[in-house]
């Protein structure tokens, strides 16, 4: 059974559970010591962490098709949550039915692994396509914020959040530029899921360290009029917690050295900081705490998956100039 | 037998995973819908889906008795129609143009109330334009009239008019709001009754997240 994945991937998954036990555990007697504090929030979100942990674990264990489809729609989820947020026209009725169909067709090119494909559909061929399809219907009023707006939600709930996916079909290359090193051969051979599993790893710990290290230390305010729960201390501290948890896992779990782990866990660290504060911007601009009500405790899908939007085509395009195939570059 | 097997089927199988997944709630005080029946539930009309998403509201336990109100000129226009409608759906049909008919056009609803059963009414009468709310027709006083120990509880949905507004065919998924308000009872009088309820729909309406550049 799961002989899909190695035991470094099974390890990863028990020692996440394990750190919603111990969650679970604090929680408990923290209630227990102050029973008058109210805690039914973090508990609510404590529940959803492990309703997230469980999905995502099974479609990993279950095969990589299924991972595939969960990664897919999750990006419906989120910009079905975008498209009920921001202001739409009537006339582009058909057009938002166009953006919806963007999302099997661009998960088809990673299952089908149609790298050239995968990575100009949205970027080229939809941008054109949806203003062609907007022009044809033929109402200008508010034209430009209609394509603005649809193609930036494309880009970030379905382009930048496929690249997690596309991790799962990346099998580094003999020619490539740093050579890929395993800590054992069970290993090498799902080197996809690891790296999933780590930029998904880091990117959800980045954000619960930031916000830890936020709430002991820092005053100073990195974006006070976009978030003004982000300081200094929370990011650099959030950082350096995501690097240091990088550079033990990434050598052992997946292909990457040292180095290129410690540099991934830098990326994920600041881009995840800024796409949190850019879907948060994004919120204020439209006047809503939440972007949704599907994850209680945590607010919508965006809430959740907003540093992923940054992070997952950062992490792809390292791991992918270092470790991709040079002929396919 | 048959027909009402068909009916839990459709809509554990295809109403509610189409509903709760494609669609999406975002549901508040829905503690608030009726229990059980005799009960009424108005709501504001927008969609084809609106009455989807009610009834998906009540859950599998309620179906048997949850009944909505719809026009005898549209859903009853040919013979698989009637079948799917009164039978599958569920509906009580209502004829719109009365004009020179004698009987009573509410005897059938009458006879579900009696029945105990659930009624979902929207008084609009027709989904309009989409997101905008028509003024109440008053059927549903002289309902309440006559049953004035049926508690009458407002519904405001919002988004399903993005999602499939009247004349369109091709769905686009939207979250729906839901806000379920406090039930309403008869007090002897039309037009405050009438007054009241669209006054219950808008203070629900307000609640509502509406984007605008």
């Amino acid at each position: 059974m799961f002989d899909h994945l190695s035991t470094h991937v099974l390890l990863t998954l028990f020692g996440i559970v394990v750190a919603l036990v111990t969650s679970n555990a604090i929680l408990w007697i923290a209630t227990r010591k102050n029973p008058t504090r109210d805690l039914t929030e973090v508990s609510l979100r404590l529940k959803t962490w492990w309703m997230i942990v469980g999905l995502f674990s099974l479609v990993l264990l279950i095969s990589q098709t299924a991972s595939i489809v969960f990664m897919a729609f999750v990006s419906f989820l989120a910009l079905k949550e975008f498209l009920s947020l921001i202001p739409t026209r009537r006339a582009d009725h058909r057009v938002l039915f166009w953006a919806y169909l963007a999302i099997p067709i661009q998960y088809y090119w990673i299952y089908s692994h149609w790298f050239g494909l995968f990575i100009i559909f949205i970027p080229v061929y939809m941008f054109m396509w949806l203003p062609t399809r907007m022009v044809s219907i033929g109402e200008t009023d508010g034209f430009l914020r209609a394509v603005g707006t649809l193609h930036w939600g494309l880009m970030t709930t379905v382009f930048s959040l496929s690249h997690a996916a596309y991790l799962l079909v990346l099998t580094p290359g003999e020619t490539s530029l740093v050579k890929p090193q395993w800590s054992s051969e069970a290993a090498a051979a799902c080197s996809g899921v690891s790296l999933l599993l780590l930029l998904v790893l880091l990117t959800q710990f980045n954000d619960i360290a930031q916000f830890c290290w936020g709430k002991m230390l820092g005053s100073r305010k990195v974006a006070p009029k976009v978030s003004p729960g982000k300081t200094w201390g929370g990011l650099l501290g959030g950082v350096a917690s995501t690097v240091a948890l990088a550079s033990v896992l990434g050598p052992w779990l997946t292909c990457m050295d040292l180095t290129r782990s410690a540099i991934a866990g830098l990326i994920i660290g600041i881009s995840g900081f800024f796409a949190d504060l850019s879907i948060s911007a994004l919120k204020r601009d439209l006047g809503v705490k939440d972007s949704g009500f599907s994850l209680p405790g945590h607010g919508g899908i965006l809430d959740r998956v907003d540093s992923l939007t940054f992070t997952a085509p950062l992490f792809f395009h390292f791991v992918y100039y270092c470790y991709g195939e040079v002929v396919a570059r | 037998m048959i027909n009402n097997a068909l009916r839990y089927l459709y809509f554990l199988l295809i109403v509610r995973p189409f509903v709760l997944v494609v669609i999406g709630l975002n549901a508040r005080d829905l503690d608030r819908l009726p229990k059980h029946g005799p009960a009424i539930v108005v709501a504001n009309h927008n969609s084809h889906l609106d009455t989807m998403v009610l009834m998906a509201l009540f859950g599998m336990n309620r179906l048997h008795c949850v009944r909505p109100v719809a026009a005898a000129d549209h859903f009853l226009r040919n013979k698989w129609m009637a079948w799917f409608s009164t039978k599958i759906i569920g509906i009580i049909p209502l004829k719109r143009d009365m004009k020179g008919v004698r009987t009573d056009p509410l005897a059938a609803l009458s006879e579900a109330i009696q029945d105990n059963q659930i009624l979902l009414l929207f008084p609009e009468g027709s989904r309009g334009q989409p997101e905008v709310r028509e003024k109440f027709k008053t059927g549903v006083a002289h309902i309440a009239k006559r049953h004035p120990e049926v508690p009458i509880t407002p519904v405001f949905l919002h988004g399903l008019g993005k999602a499939l507004p009247k004349g369109e065919g091709v769905l686009v998924p939207f979250f729906c709001d839901v806000f379920v308000g406090e039930p309403l009872a008869w007090k002897g009088d039309r037009a405050n009754f009438m007054a009241e309820m669209e006054q219950s729909i808008d203070n629900l309406a307000s609640q509502v997240h509406q984007p605008e550049f």
